[in-house]
C-alpha cells in the first residue's frame, strides 16, 4: 500500500469489458458475457468503496484512529494525472488528470453503485434479446464514459466523458434500431444534446481565454482569490455551462429529447435517462459552482429554469398514458428541482436530491420495467390494471418510489426535496416564489405518481394478458435493493451530507433560517404530497369517472397537456421545418449541386479539353519524339547558359542604342 | 597540366569537337530514315559525350571522368547488342527499317 486509490481503473474496467464484448460478443457463450458485463461495473464499484473506505478511515478528520497514517499522501482532493503530457500548446497545458474528492466520491458511488444493479437487472430483462452482447459493451461503455466525466479534474477530461456519454446513450435509445421510432428518437437525443455541447465548448474557449486553464480547482483557487470579480464574463461562461448542462439534463428549453430516449431498452432509461446521465448538467453545475456563485444573474437564471421545467415537466406528466413517459417527465421535473437547489446556492442539497432521485427514480423505472416485462411489452396505463396481486414484489417495491418521490416522510424523497425547498424558501422575496412553485411541483408529483400506482397496480385488470407473472430473481434482486436505498437513502440527513460535501461544493447556504422554520415547512410539503394523493385517490380509486368529466369539462388545458404543449410541434416548424429546407434549397442544390458539382464539371472539363489538345502530341512517330526531346534538352540549356540578368539588364540601352541609330 | 592539351591545342577546340559530334549525331537520329543510321547516330552522340568526359577529366586530373568513360562505352555495348537484336526482329516483323513507317506506339 503507497497511497493509491487506482482512481485509474473505475473507468478502465468497464472499457475492457466494452473491448473484450464488443470484439468478441458474438462468439461467446452467454454465461461468459453476462459475467464479463457485471464483472466490469462490479469491479469498478469495488474500487471506489475501497477508496471510500481509505477516505473514510484515514482522512476525514474525527475518524483519525491512531496517530498519523502512512495515507500521507493521500489529501482530498486527490489527483491522479497520467504522467505522459496530454495537451500542450504554447502557455495552454491540460493533463488528463482524475481528481477524487467529496463530490466526485458521492456521484462515483451511485454511478457504479446503482450501475452494476441495472446490469444485475438486464441479465433478467434483456435475456431473450439478440443484441444481448450489443446490449452490455454498450451499458459498460456507458460506464466508462460516465466515469470519466465524474472523475475529471479538468473541463476538458469532462467534455471527453460529456460526449461520450452521449454517444452511448444515442447508441442504447437507438438500441432496437429496426424500429424507426427508436432510430429517430436516438438522433434526436444526439442532435438536441448538440446543441448544448456547444454552449459548453463555448464556455470553455471562454475560461481557456480568460483563465489560461481549465482545471476546476485552479479556477477555484483563482476566484477565490478575486472575491470582488463578479458578473460580465463570469456570467457569461456560467450561461454557456448552463446551456450544456440543459441540454444534458434535460431542461427547458432543450428537454424534448428526453421523453423520445424512452424508446430504449428500460433498464437504460433508468440508469442513463434518469439515474446517471441526466443528472450529469446538475453535476458540472455543482462542480464550476465557484463560477455560478461569482455571478448572481446567472444563478437567478439556473434557479428560474430549474423551477419552470419543474412544473412545466410536472404539469405534461399529469395526462400521459404511457408509463414510461410518465417517468421521463417526472425525471425531468425532478431535474428541475435539482437546477432550483443549484440556482439558490444549495449545491449539497442539489446533489443530495441526485443521489436520493437517482435510487427511487431508477427503482421507478425498473419496477416499470418489470410490469412491462410481465405483462408482455405492454406500456399503455389504461390496459393496465390490478396488477397488485399478481406481482407482490413489483407492488411493494413500486409503492416505496412512489412514496419516496412524492416526499412523504421518512423515505428518501422527503428529505432531500425538503432541503432544496426550505434552501429556496431562504432566498428573500424570490426564493419564495421559487419555493411556492417547487411545493406546487411537489403537489403534481405526488399526483401524477399515485396516479400511475392507481392506474398499475388497483382495479380491474383492463389488459388482453391475463397470466402475468412475476419477473425472474436478477430483476426482483436489484430492485429490492434499490427500494432499500429509497427508504434509508435520506436518512443519513442534509445537514450531516452537506457538512461532507462542504469542502467541495461550499456550505448551504441556511444562515437565515431556523429548525422551527424548517419543521414548519416540512409539514407543509409532506401536507401538500399528501393531498395530492387524496385527490389521486378520489380520481382513480373511488371515482374512476372523474377524469374523463375534468378532461371534457376542460378539452383545451387537456389538450395542451395531453399534446405536451405542442413543443415538438413548435420546434419542428421553427426550427426542424426551416432547416430542412435550407438544407434542400441551399445547401444541396447551390451548394452541393452549383458551386462543388460546379466546380468539379468546370475541372473535367478543362483535364478532358487540354488532354483531346494533348494528344495530337503522341503521334507515334520516333523522329518527332526524338526532335521534342531535342529541343527541350536545348531549351533547357539556353535557360542554363545565356546570364539572362545581364542580358535584361542591358535590354534598355540596346533599345536605346538602336534609337539612336 | 599536360603541356599537350593546354599549350598547343587548347582546350575549348577538344569541346568544340565534341559537341560538333554530338550535333550530328542529333541532326543524323532526327533526320535519317534508316533505323540502322539511327542507331549509329546514337553511338555518335555518346561518343561525343565520352569526349568531353576525357577532355574534363584530363584537364582537372581527374580520373572519375574516365571511369565514367569505360562505363559509357561498356552500355553502349549492350545496347548495341539489344539494339540490333530488335532492330532484326522488327525487319522480321514489318520487312521495313524506315522509321516513319513503324508508327504503332501511339493510340
Amino acid at each position: 500500500m503507497n497511497g493509491h486509490l487506482y482512481l485509474w481503473l473505475i473507468p478502465l474496467l468497464p472499457f475492457a469489458g466494452f473491448l473484450i464484448n464488443g470484439i468478441l460478443g458474438c462468439g461467446l457463450p452467454k454465461w461468459l458475457i453476462t459475467t464479463i458485463a457485471l464483472l466490469a461495473p462490479l469491479a469498478a464499484f469495488l474500487v471506489v468503496l475501497n477508496a471510500a473506505a481509505t477516505i473514510y478511515v484515514y482522512i476525514l478528520p474525527p475518524c483519525v484512529p491512531c496517530g498519523p497514517p502512512d495515507w500521507g499522501s493521500i489529501h482530498l482532493p486527490y489527483t491522479e494525472t497520467c504522467p505522459l503530457p496530454w495537451i500542450s500548446a504554447g502557455l495552454l497545458h491540460i493533463d488528463f488528470s482524475f481528481v477524487l474528492d467529496q463530490l466526485s466520491l458521492v456521484m462515483l458511488l451511485v454511478v457504479t453503485g446503482v450501475g452494476f444493479l441495472i446490469h444485475v437487472y438486464s441479465v433478467g430483462y434483456m435475456g431473450g434479446d439478440k443484441g444481448y452482447a450489443r446490449y452490455f459493451s454498450y451499458l459498460n461503455l456507458f460506464l466508462f464514459f460516465m466515469t470519466v466525466l465524474v472523475l475529471a479534474g479538468n473541463a476538458l477530461v469532462m467534455f471527453i466523458g460529456w460526449e461520450g456519454v452521449g454517444l452511448a446513450s444515442y447508441l442504447l435509445i437507438g438500441f432496437w434500431f429496426q424500429k424507426k421510432s427508436a432510430a429517430d428518437a436516438g438522433k434526436k437525443a444526439f442532435i438536441v444534446n448538440r446543441i448544448g455541447d456547444l454552449g459548453f465548448l463555448i464556455g470553455m474557449f471562454l475560461l481557456v481565454a480568460n483563465f489560461g486553464t481549465l482545471t476546476f480547482s485552479e479556477i477555484g483557487a483563482r476566484l477565490n482569490a478575486n472575491p470582488a470579480w463578479q458578473g460580465g464574463v463570469l456570467t457569461i461562461i456560467a450561461l454557456c455551462l448552463m446551456l450544456g448542462a440543459a441540454g444534458k439534463s434535460a431542461q427547458l428549453p432543450l428537454y424534448i429529447w428526453l421523453p423520445d430516449a424512452m424508446e430504449g431498452p428500460t433498464p437504460v432509461s433508468a440508469l442513463i435517462h434518469a439515474a446517471t446521465m441526466v443528472t450529469a448538467g446538475v453535476y458540472m453545475v455543482a462542480r464550476t459552482h465557484v463560477l455560478f456563485d461569482h455571478s448572481a444573474f446567472a444563478l437567478g437564471v439556473v434557479a428560474t429554469v430549474g423551477a419552470a421545467t419543474a412544473i412545466f415537466a410536472a404539469t405534461i406528466a399529469l395526462v400521459q398514458n404511457d408509463i414510461k413517459r410518465v417517468l421521463a417527465y417526472s425525471t425531468i421535473s425532478q431535474l428541475g428541482y435539482m437546477f432550483l437547489g443549484c440556482g439558490v446556492a444549495a449545491y449539497s442539497a442539489a446533489i443530495f436530491h441526485l443521489m436520493t432521485h437517482a435510487f427511487f427514480k431508477a427503482l421507478l423505472f425498473l419496477a416499470a420495467g418489470s410490469v412491462i416485462h410481465a405483462i408482455g411489452g405492454e406500456q399503455d396505463l389504461r390496459k393496465m390494471g390490478g396488477l397488485r396481486k399478481k406481482l407482490p414484489v413489483t407492488f411493494a417495491v413500486t409503492t416505496i418510489g412512489v412514496l419516496a418521490i412524492a416526499g412523504i416522510w421518512p423515505f428518501a424523497g422527503f428529505f432531500s426535496k425538503d432541503a432544496i425547498l426550505y434552501a429556496a424558501f431562504l432566498q428573500g422575496t424570490n426564493g419564495k416564489i421559487l419555493w411556492f412553485v417547487g411545493l406546487l411541483t411537489a403537489l403534481l408529483t405526488a399526483f401524477y405518481m399515485f396516479r400511475l400506482w392507481y392506474m398499475t397496480f388497483m382495479g380491474e385488470s383492463r389488459g388482453e394478458n391475463v397470466h402475468p407473472h412475476e419477473s425472474p430473481w436478477s430483476m426482483r434482486g436489484p430492485l429490492v435493493i434499490l427500494a432499500l436505498l429509497s427508504v434509508c437513502g435520506g436518512w443519513i440527513g442534509m445537514e450531516r451530507f452537506g457538512r461532507f460535501l462542504a469542502p467541495s461544493v461550499g456550505v448551504l447556504p441556511t444562515e437565515a433560517g431556523s429548525t422551527r422554520l424548517e419543521i414548519i415547512l416540512s409539514i407543509v410539503a409532506v401536507l401538500v404530497a399528501i393531498e395530492g394523493w387524496l385527490i389521486a385517490d378520489k380520481f382513480y380509486r373511488r371515482n374512476p369517472a372523474k377524469p374523463a368529466q375534468y378532461a371534457a369539462a376542460l378539452t383545451g388545458t387537456y389538450n395542451l397537456l395531453a399534446n405536451k404543449y405542442f413543443v415538438d410541434e413548435f420546434y419542428g416548424a421553427v426550427v426542424v421545418k426551416p432547416l430542412l429546407a435550407v438544407s434542400k434549397y441551399v445547401l444541396e442544390w447551390v451548394v452541393d449541386f452549383g458551386i462543388l458539382g460546379g466546380a468539379a464539371w468546370l475541372l473535367g472539363g478543362i483535364a478532358t479539353f487540354t488532354g483531346a489538345i494533348l494528344q495530337r502530341w503522341q503521334s507515334g512517330n520516333l523522329r518527332s519524339y526524338a526532335a521534342w526531346l531535342a529541343a527541350g534538352a536545348a531549351a533547357v540549356l539556353l535557360f542554363l547558359l545565356v546570364p539572362w540578368a545581364t542580358v535584361l539588364a542591358n535590354l534598355p540601352a540596346i533599345h536605346l542604342g538602336m534609337a539612336g541609330h | 597540366m599536360s603541356p599537350l592539351l593546354s599549350q598547343e591545342v587548347p582546350l575549348s577546340w577538344y569541346l568544340l569537337l565534341s559537341a560538333a559530334l554530338f550535333s550530328l549525331g542529333v541532326v543524323g537520329f532526327l533526320i535519317k530514315r534508316n533505323l540502322i543510321t539511327v542507331f549509329m547516330s546514337i553511338e555518335l552522340m555518346l561518343n561525343g559525350v565520352n569526349l568531353s568526359f576525357v577532355t574534363f577529366a584530363h584537364q582537372w586530373h581527374a580520373v572519375k571522368g574516365q571511369i565514367f568513360v569505360f562505363f559509357v562505352m561498356m552500355v553502349a555495348a549492350a545496347e548495341a547488342a539489344v539494339g540490333l537484336a530488335i532492330i532484326i526482329a522488327v525487319f522480321r516483323a514489318r520487312a521495313t527499317l524506315a522509321v516513319d513507317r513503324i508508327d504503332r506506339m501511339k493510340l
